[in-house]
């Protein structure tokens, strides 16, 4: 374990709030241990901040152990910086050298207005969900679970899809500022299964619709966002989310119509 | 203060079945009059949301975070018990129930705990069909393993992310209901005060943490489903936002609060690694079915690398000293054991505030016997985990452990129906303090949550308005809504304009967390305990003298977000240390080194088995303790022992 101390310049995206044109501002971060995580490193520059009377740097956090998917941010032009499959709040500082010079900035797509800071509105995200991300059952009426068996490779082949913790990181790699792997992921987790079948005409269609009207972009197909997925959601649910649509579009009992423009 | 459980009588295994016949219903086409507002979004919260939005009542549901899929629950890694009894290796309900109410030392409502037991099967089945992607055996049936030193295989998991799985479950299910329209979701909305009314809870004032709005919510009932209270520690392995607020709120507005001292201490954890350190990352407790844990013999060997300490100077202090469990002694045995050593000096890895406290547990034997790839299915991605934090491979030299604050079993106490002692006012999930007694075992948490979410809130919240029938009407401009409103707004006011502003709050949080470690924390003494009592106040005091918190109060401002909670942290702490120090025994995650023989917990049923409610008498300092009698008809209270 090197014990190493840690000088670094900190250029930070600040904005007051969505109608704020926002700036850059630098602040140095000093004695930074390497043993720190990315997000302690800002709570010491917060609280030195808070003890000048100034404005500490706002940034969305919780769990800090990577699953609840609030933290994330851009680290020199890449999200959640640069350890693969790592969220922001589980980075650590021995990933950074002396004298490193970092730029931070929130996610930037139309679709993740800022509020504040290095905070965005993820609340897109939350209507494509609720435009169809789930499986009816109401509360007390499930079957036995054994009931229906589930193949050993379905079950882990949708556990791989929902391994997705909503941060946005996806998003924000995305030249287009596609949502695409996000909603892939969900309608491939609930597709896969045989519980899933029953919306699953309907499902696809009403996500992607929802997506669209949230104003993410198209996906084109390169492949940033695996790249910059904690979880390494798979680029493949892209595929099986455009495979779903077709079908849904085939099997679909009325009128195919053109989606508006 | 009367304390009525409302616990049904008859074969405990009937009583669920009697209360649910003879409570009061509310007819479908009444249900859209009642408006019922659930705090919280996680395992309880979401699911109770759901089921209540599902059932057509006017749902508001309200969670801190920008959204519902980001409640701590989250964060549970292990799995959630049934008694399915699908290995067939002799589970039932009857052994969930006994083995729940002798892991939490007798100290908890056997009616209760029986009914966790029933309801356990449900939620597989519920979980399942919403496509919770639980483990699997080839033949597509649902996979179990044991966990926790369990003599069945009764644990469901989701990989190492089950309450992820399970979460997004009911998230999807409460999402489904925002769609539908039963109900209004309110993210980055924190609840900062109870309205009560005639006696009743109807309605909470909240905080709009992004323009700093606030704002009165009226309606007919009230849930906290607001979680735990184990960031009063400062480091935890609750997520950063975790607080006690919402369920503090209501304790000073009469609901008793129970239990405070029985907090669980997971010993497993990764090690504070500096004074910054802002939380503590848990590993999963599997890991000592194959790690050793030890210290070095001498002193003079702390600062040596471990590869450098021969066999014969290495302190296997858990093999040596529990020859029959070893290294799988239960949490609280492996946690004091770990401050027992480390208080006599021979704790290893950096020292904090001039402090060595963390232990090894080495995988090298288990390496050698079963080879490094069958130790890398078992635990790789633990393994990885604990690389990412602390850059050491623990293929290579062995894990740094301590243990941390992981979950709190007291919590507002509430009757059978989970109403608390505000008429209208419910709570479910780790915010009561039902089932889990003085200790918790593993794989229970989610279970509970989920248990009071899906099938019992639903049940008593109908049971509740059914009874009540109409309420009266309570306008917004209404002294009580609006006096509640207006004490929100000057308790702002006066954390914003501390007379001397100095400190940030996390200062104040680091230090009042240091003292609940130390002397509430796995070892307790009368001594220290007085000695908290007396420190707590006076840095209550200090804190609001010189909290600073720069920026507005009307825009998304996180520092004073954080000082409210650590306000009521103190005064939480306060109430824990209380407790402690009047239960003169020690029981589950409460050990009092006064209580002991050879070593182990000692505690005194004679005296000690009641469920300490604590209410709310104007001065933190000077609660008033009443006591609920615990009697155990079905499982006769005997002694833990893992000599």
């Amino acid at each position: 374990m090197s014990d190493e101390l840690l000088n670094l310049t900190l250029h930070v995206w600040r904005q007051n709030g969505p109608s704020d044109a926002g700036r850059f501002e630098t602040y140095q971060a000093k004695d930074i241990t390497t043993h720190m995580s990315f997000l302690e490193m800002l709570d010491v520059v917060n609280e030195d901040l808070i003890e000048k009377g100034e404005l500490p740097i706002a940034f969305d956090h919780d769990c800090r152990e990577g699953i609840c998917g609030s933290c994330g941010m851009v680290i020199n032009g890449v999200a959640h910086g640069p350890q693969k499959l790592t969220t922001a709040c589980q980075l650590h500082m021995r990933q950074f050298e002396n004298g490193d010079e970092l730029w931070l900035e929130p996610w930037r797509a139309s679709g993740f207005p800022i509020v504040k800071d290095l905070i965005v509105d993820r609340s897109a995200f939350e209507r494509i969900i609720q435009a169809g991300g789930y499986i009816s059952i109401r509360t007390g009426s499930a079957p036995e679970a054994n009931e229906l068996p589930v193949a050993k490779e379905d079950a882990d082949s949708a556990m791989d899809a929902a391994e997705c913790i909503g941060c946005g990181a996806c998003v924000a790699a995305c030249p287009n500022a596609s949502a695409s792997l996000f909603t892939a992921a969900k309608i491939s987790h609930l597709s896969l299964l045989p519980q899933g079948q029953a919306e699953r005409q309907d499902r696809a269609r009403k996500m992607v619709a929802q997506m669209d009207a949230e104003g993410f972009g198209g996906c084109t197909n390169h492949g940033e966002c695996e790249a910059a997925c904690p979880k390494g959601v798979s680029l493949r649910w892209i595929a099986r989310m455009n495979r779903e649509l077709v079908r849904s579009m085939v099997k679909a009992d009325a009128p195919i119509q053109s989606r508006e423009r | 203060m009367e304390l009525r459980s409302n616990e049904p009588t008859g074969p405990i295994e009937h009583r669920w079945e009697k209360h649910k016949e003879h409570s009061k219903l509310v007819a479908p086409a009444n249900r859209r009059k009642y408006k019922i507002i659930v705090v919280g979004s996680g395992l309880a919260g979401g699911a109770a949301a759901a089921s209540l939005g599902e059932m057509g009542y006017n749902v508001k549901c309200f969670c801190y975070q920008d959204s519902p899929r980001r409640a701590h629950s989250i964060a549970a890694q292990g799995g959630i018990n049934a008694a399915k009894d699908y290995q067939n290796d002799g589970d039932s309900v009857y052994r969930l129930f006994y083995d729940t109410v002798k892991g939490g030392d007798f100290r908890s409502r056997e009616s209760n705990v029986y009914r966790l037991a029933q309801l356990s099967v449900n939620i597989i089945d519920q979980a399942v069909a919403q496509g919770v992607p639980f483990a699997r055996e080839y033949g597509g049936l649902l996979a179990n393993r044991s966990f926790g030193g369990a003599q069945v295989s009764r644990t469901f998991y989701a990989r190492g992310q089950t309450g992820q799985q399970l979460l997004l479950g009911a998230y999807q299910a409460l999402s489904r209901q925002i769609e539908a329209g039963t109900v209004d979701m309110y993210t980055r909305t924190e609840m900062l005060d109870v309205i009560i009314h005639e006696g009743r809870a109807r309605g909470i004032v909240t905080r709009d943490m992004t323009s700093g709005k606030v704002s009165a919510h009226i309606a007919d009932m009230v849930v906290l489903c607001t979680g735990g209270y184990g960031n009063v520690f400062y480091l935890s392995t609750n997520a950063k936002g975790c607080n006690v607020t919402a369920a503090w709120r209501a304790h000073r507005h009469g609901a008793a609060f129970a239990n405070p001292c029985y907090t669980q201490i997971h010993p497993t954890c990764i090690p504070q690694g500096g004074s910054y350190q802002s939380k503590l990352t848990l590993m999963s407790e599997s890991l000592r079915n194959d790690g050793r844990v030890w210290v070095p013999r001498k002193k003079e060997d702390v600062t040596k690398r471990p590869e450098d300490i021969p066999e014969a100077d290495r302190y296997y202090y858990l093999e040596e000293r529990y020859p029959a469990f070893g290294n799988l002694v239960p949490r609280d045995v492996a946690s004091r054991n770990a401050l027992y050593v480390t208080n006599e000096g021979l704790g290893i890895g950096p020292e904090v505030d001039g402090e060595r406290r963390a232990v090894y547990l080495d995988f090298a034997d288990a390496i050698n016997r079963l080879g490094e790839n069958t130790i890398r299915e078992r635990y790789g991605n633990l393994f990885e985990m604990y690389e990412r934090i602390t850059g050491d491979s623990p293929y290579k030299t062995p894990m740094r452990i301590y243990p941390a604050t992981h979950y709190t079993m007291g919590g507002l106490w509430v009757d059978y129906n989970l109403q608390t002692t505000i008429p209208g006012l419910f709570a479910g999930g780790e915010a009561n303090f039902s089932d889990h007694g003085a200790n918790r075992l593993g794989a229970s948490a989610l279970m509970q949550g989920l248990a009071d979410g899906y099938f019992v809130l639903p049940f008593t919240v109908g049971n509740y308005l059914g009874e009540v029938r109409t309420l009266p009407p309570l306008a917004e401009d209404h002294a009580d809504v609006s006096q509640a409103v207006a004490a929100v707004e000057e308790r702002i006011k006066k954390l914003m304009n501390a007379p001397h502003p100095k400190h940030a709050p996390e200062h104040f949080h680091r230090l009042l967390g240091k003292i609940i470690w130390t002397k509430c924390g796995m070892s307790r003494s009368k001594e220290g305990l007085e000695e908290a009592l007396r420190e707590i106040p006076k840095l209550r005091d200090q804190f609001w003298r010189e909290v600073k918190i720069t920026g507005s109060g009307e825009t998304l401002n996180q520092t004073l977000e954080r000082a409210g909670r650590v306000a009521d942290f103190f005064e939480l702490g306060e109430l824990m240390c209380i407790d402690a120090l009047k239960r003169e025994e020690s029981c589950g995650g409460h050990f009092r080194e006064e209580y002991q023989e050879n070593g182990e917990a000692l505690r005194d049923d004679e005296h000690f088995s009641y469920v300490a409610a604590w209410e709310w008498t104007g001065n933190p300092s000077e609660p008033r303790l009443n006591k609920e009698p615990l009697s155990f008809e079905y499982v006769k209270p005997s002694k833990r022992s893992y000599k």
